[in-house]
């Protein structure tokens, strides 16, 4: 079956090529176009999100100049003790390598984190929201400030 | 003549493997929990833990649940109200002694009318099928916890809890 279905694909691909060069392009435009859009449309979202916590992090703290991927990697990897002693890192549950998979302590396996893995993360505020109050108190047993979400994402968009 | 051999040999493929799951649903019967069909419910029970087949529970164990997402075993859990009636719906409409009752009336054998225990594995029925369970079992890495299904259940995403 897969044999076939790779048969029917390349099918598709040359044999308009070769009878049809302008729809040939146009197909081509139109794939172009398609795998370009989610990234453009993702961009959107992502910036939002970084410029709401950096107008919140420089409310708490004037002389902020902006979100550093690299705090954001140590934020990742550190172990905190205000939490819950099962969790000590956000790295427990996601992994190190945010390009890896994780896994939570119920067994249930997390895609990566890494935006060049999985593309679709972060689109969503409201997920993103809910997620930093529910695993900012398992880990550091209080909320993540403004700086520390925003360098969090700045490494995770970096990935 | 191409044209017509594929999609015939397909359609025979995909008759033959729903009477293959068809198959297993009913001969297996006792294994079979259909799973979750709901993506909100999936979403948002299906994160932290296997989103549990609502037909392993009773009604009032789901409205229970429900009732109280932000002490969830120590996690908070918590979703606005309108999501938490959207979920309460699905999970009653289709628990063990409601839609579900097919697949998981015998879940409830051994528990008193009106209890509603907050735990699959806190089911009387739950804990015998499980007393043969070697202790090393639970304690393995992979497993850690009872409520792990899919770690010996493989195909527990899918509904059946086989060995
Ligand atoms: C107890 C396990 C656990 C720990 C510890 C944990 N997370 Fe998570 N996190 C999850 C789960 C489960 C999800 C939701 C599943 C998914 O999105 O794939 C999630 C999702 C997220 C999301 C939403 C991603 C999106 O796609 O929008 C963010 C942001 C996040 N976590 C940040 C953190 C940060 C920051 C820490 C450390 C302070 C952390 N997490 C620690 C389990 C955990
Ligand atoms: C933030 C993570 C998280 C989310 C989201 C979550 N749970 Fe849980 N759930 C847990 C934890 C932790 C346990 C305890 C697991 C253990 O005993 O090891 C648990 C246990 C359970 C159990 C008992 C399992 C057993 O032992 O039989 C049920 C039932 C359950 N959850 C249902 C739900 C439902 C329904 C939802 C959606 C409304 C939900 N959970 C969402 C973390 C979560
Ligand atoms: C450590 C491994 C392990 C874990 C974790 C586990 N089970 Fe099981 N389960 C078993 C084994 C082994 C059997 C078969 C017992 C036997 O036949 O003696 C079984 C049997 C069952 C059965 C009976 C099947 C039938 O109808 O005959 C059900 C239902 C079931 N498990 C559900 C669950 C659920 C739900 C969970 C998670 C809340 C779970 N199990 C977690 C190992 C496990």
């Amino acid at each position: 079956m897969k044999g076939a279905l790779h048969e029917e694909i390349a099918g598709a691909r040359t044999a308009p090529q070769a009878s049809h060069p302008l729809a040939a392009r146009l197909a081509a435009g139109l794939a172009a176009g398609l795998l370009a859009w989610p990234l453009a449309a993702l961009a959107g979202p992502r910036d939002d999100l970084l410029a709401g916590y950096s107008s919140a992090a420089k409310k708490v703290d004037p002389s902020f100049i902006g979100f550093s991927a690299s705090r954001g990697d140590s934020f990742h990897r550190r172990a905190f003790a205000g939490g819950k002693a099962e969790t000590p890192a956000c790295a427990s549950c996601h992994s190190n390598d945010p390009r890896a998979a994780g896994r939570t302590p119920t067994g249930k396996r997390i895609e990566p984190m890494a935006v060049s893995i999985s593309a679709a993360r972060y689109s969503d505020p409201a997920k993103v929201d809910k997620w930093f109050r529910r695993n900012c108190q398992e880990v550091l047993g209080r909320e993540c400030s403004a700086q520390e979400k925003g360098d969090w994402l700045s490494f995770m968009f970096s990935q | 003549m191409r044209i017509a051999y594929r999609p015939i040999v397909l359609g025979l493929l995909a008759a033959g493997f729903s009477i293959l799951l068809l198959q297993r649903a009913l001969a297996g019967g006792g294994h079979y929990f259909p799973p979750v069909g709901d993506p909100l419910v999936n979403e948002e029970c299906g994160s932290c833990h296997l989103a549990y087949p609502p037909s392993m529970l009773p009604a009032a164990s789901w409205r229970r649940l429900i009732g109280d997402l932000r002490n969830h075993f120590g996690d908070d859990a918590s979703v606005d109200a309108p999501t938490a009636a959207r979920i309460t719906d699905y999970l009653t409409a289709n628990a063990a002694d409601s839609g579900g009752r097919r697949y998981g009336e015998k879940m409830l054998r051994g528990l008193a009318p009106g209890e509603a225990p907050l735990r699959i594995t806190e089911l009387p029925r739950w804990i015998r099928e499980h007393r043969k369970v070697p202790d090393r079992d639970w304690r393995h890495k992979d497993v850690r916890t009872r409520a792990n299904c899919p770690a010996c259940h493989v195909d527990a995403q899918r509904g059946y809890f086989d060995e």
